[in-house]
């Protein structure tokens, strides 16, 4: 009995792989979206419907925006067989930065002060990012240890600036780039402006494969596909719409930062999949030795990796420091093991060679709805913390489940 | 017939070791060489200098009678000088068309890969190689070895290879598999590619190639016909580096009694 159970089971398995495989579909991703969606339930039922609210998805959304775009660029450093431990503290580096820079050098809220402390800030996260690829590619010292140096080295370096001091207040429109939003109208243009986008790509796409006479995706497939991401922008759309702003009717809309992740999340996106730096990302990381050997320069490889989550870093340097209008230095602790989390939860392979964005910024949706469901529940966060390792474990014993059965 | 490629009196050390000591080696259109030699005589490290792995400490190269410099893969490949790594030197996550092209993408006008072009050419380059290849969108760890090898020299026939350096082609591969790579080397003369076959298998080389060298301990040996050898004298000079003619390489038998 329990024999013919088990190749039941196994033939529904390979039925659905098939079936997968003939709409060219990821089944790993869509598991993980499978799990969230419980999540998202389990946590509803038990807070009352305080969950799915728009004002916690809202909150959600924000919490999640930085680990989840850092996590776009600390997958592309594990595919590429590297780690980079340092993200943390070069977020409060470059924080204390930026508000060092719009309080003693820059005039206190001048007009350009904002974005020259931005981009003041993009610069030298890029330049501390490459510096640590460098080390790690010129002199193949491991990434671990240049990495843990940065750990040590940055929140150090921060203190420098300002002896220890939160910088506070920040600048006013700067300090929108944490804790904006941009109304419904411009909310629903973005949503829009989205899936056109995605249409002119499917579309685009499957005219060259049609051109080259490859096999193409049934149309209904194609059409249901489009259709089920435009039920998905318009639900995440009105989401944030519904959160209304205190005493009134009108909408929030979504939040700058979430609205800076998705832009990143689209350009990593595009970076890993469609230009020849991501490819010899994933090459290299499958196989190191092929890649010197087919004559790529793995070096600049790697620099631009690091140099890459180094802007990302500046990025969500910029986005916690705005949302507090506050430059501590105690900002980003231990972010990098919650960066790091997501991206192998999103199925990051710490072997390199396998992991993608999306994987990643599934798996930081995933980390930051546990985490913001139990503190709804009242759990504490001394079992909050197990709770997150348990999971953590689980996702990459699952993963290994999951790649032996596919082979 | 001219030489396609000459390399003359190359040296290579590792710290104090000399891995290759005054080789030369002269290759011609549509001619296999079988290059033989014990485990650490030095054909790999030889070779890698042709293919641009390594980078010679003394020696010239010409290609086309025309001095070549080949200081790293790139400047190699650019002569139509394609190696087939004995590991393959596949990136086992990537499918075959993104192995193929590794390192030499075709990219659209704006700059982004263009995967659709890349497709199409793997399919016709796999379909000279092997017509039931089908799984174009598998990771390259899912197919067989004798796939891998397909895909591995495919990445060498769609860049129009004029030299072609095989290490140890057969050594992973099942008889039939082998089978398959030997008709393949016999077509890839037969349109006039040069060939290198390093290889331990002396059945394959006497059946594959038209000239052989043998190496010892970083030297060269001996180099001929493989009509006017057979497989004892060849044996004779791996292991002792003794010429058909009863002489030793120089250098070999000082060695030998130290």
């Amino acid at each position: 009995m329990e024999h013919s159970g088990k190749a039941d089971r196994k033939s529904f398995g390979a039925r659905y792989q098939a079936l997968a495989n003939t709409l060219q579909l990821d089944t790993r991703l869509i598991a993980m979206l499978g799990a969230v969606i419980c999540i998202w339930l389990f946590f509803d039922v038990f807070s009352g419907g305080l969950f799915l609210s728009p004002r916690n998805l809202w909150n959600l959304s924000v919490q999640t925006s930085v680990t989840a775009l850092l996590a776009t660029g600390m997958v592309l450093i594990i595919v590429s067989r590297n780690i980079d431990l340092s993200v943390g503290s070069l977020l409060a580096f470059l924080g204390i930065l930026g508000g060092f820079a719009q309080t003693e050098l820059l005039p206190l809220e001048g007009t350009h002060t904002w974005w020259l402390s931005i981009l003041l800030m993009v610069i030298v996260g890029c330049l501390a990012g490459a510096l640590q690829g460098w080390l790690i590619a010129a002199f193949t010292i491991p990434a671990f240890v240049v990495t843990l140096g940065g750990l040590m080295f940055w929140r150090g370096a921060g203190w420098l600036f300002t002896q220890g001091r939160t910088v506070t207040p920040l600048d006013t429109t700067y300090s929108d780039y944490g804790s904006g939003f941009i109304g419904e109208t411009y909310s629903w243009i973005v949503g829009v402006v989205g899936f056109v986008c995605l249409v002119a790509i499917s579309f685009w796409k499957r005219r060259r494969r049609m051109s080259l006479d490859f096999e193409v995706k049934p149309i209904a497939v194609e059409v249901a596909i489009l259709a089920i991401s435009a039920v998905l922008i318009a639900a995440f759309v009105w989401t944030m719409n519904s959160y209304d702003l205190p005493r009134s009717e009108i909408g929030r809309g979504i939040p700058a930062p979430v609205l800076i992740t998705i832009i990143v999340v689209c350009v990593m996106i595009y970076i890993a999949n469609m230009t020849r730096f991501g490819r010899y990302i994933y090459g290299f990381g499958g196989n190191p030795e092929a890649a010197e050997l087919s004559g790529i320069n793995t070096r600049h490889v790697v620099i631009l990796s690091f140099m890459l989550i180094g802007g990302l870093t500046a990025i969500g340097a910029v986005i916690s420091t705005a949302r507090l209008n506050a430059a501590p230095l105690s900002i980003g602790q231990l972010l990098e093991l919650q960066v790091i989390a997501a991206a192998v939860i999103g199925g990051t392979s710490l072997s390199g060679g396998i992991g993608t964005i999306l994987g990643a910024l599934i798996g930081a949706v995933l980390m930051q709805s546990l985490q913001n469901g139990m503190v709804l529940l009242g759990v504490q966060s001394a079992p909050q913390q197990m709770i997150m390792a348990g999971v953590l474990i689980f996702a990459v014993w699952f993963d290994v489940i999951y790649q032996k059965r596919r082979r | 017939m001219e030489p396609i490629v000459e390399m003359k009196n190359v040296y290579k050390r590792f710290g104090g070791i000399h891995a290759v000591d005054d080789m030369s080696l002269d290759m011609y259109p549509g001619e296999v060489v079988g290059l033989l030699g014990h485990n650490g005589a030095g054909k790999s490290t030889f070779i890698k200098m042709l293919s641009g792995a390594y980078s010679m400490d003394a020696g010239e190269i010409f290609v086309d009678r025309k001095p070549a410099q080949i200081s790293n893969p790139i400047d190699a490949k650019d002569l139509g000088i394609e190696t087939i790594y004995q590991t393959l030197a596949l990136a086992d996550n990537l499918d075959t068309a993104a192995n193929i092209f590794f390192g030499r993408e075709i990219l659209t006008p704006w700059r982004a890969l263009d995967e659709a072009a890349m497709e199409h050419a793997a399919i016709q380059v796999m379909r000279r190689l092997n017509p039931a290849f089908s799984k174009f969108h598998d990771p390259v760890r899912n197919l067989s070895g004798g796939q891998r090898q397909s895909v591995a020299i495919a990445r060498a026939l769609q860049f129009n290879a004029r030299i072609i350096i095989m290490d140890e082609p057969t050594a992973a591969l099942g008889p039939q598999e082998t089978q398959m790579v030997a008709d393949l080397i016999r077509a890839l003369k037969r349109e006039g590619i040069a060939l290198v076959m390093i290889s331990h298998d002396l059945h394959d080389v006497f059946d594959l190639s038209d000239r052989i060298s043998v190496m010892k301990n970083g030297r060269h040996v001996w180099t001929g016909s493989t009509e006017e050898t057979d497989k004892d004298e060849v044996l004779q000079m791996i292991i002792l580096g003794k010429r058909p003619d009863g002489s030793y390489a120089p250098g070999i038998l000082a060695d030998e009694n130290a």
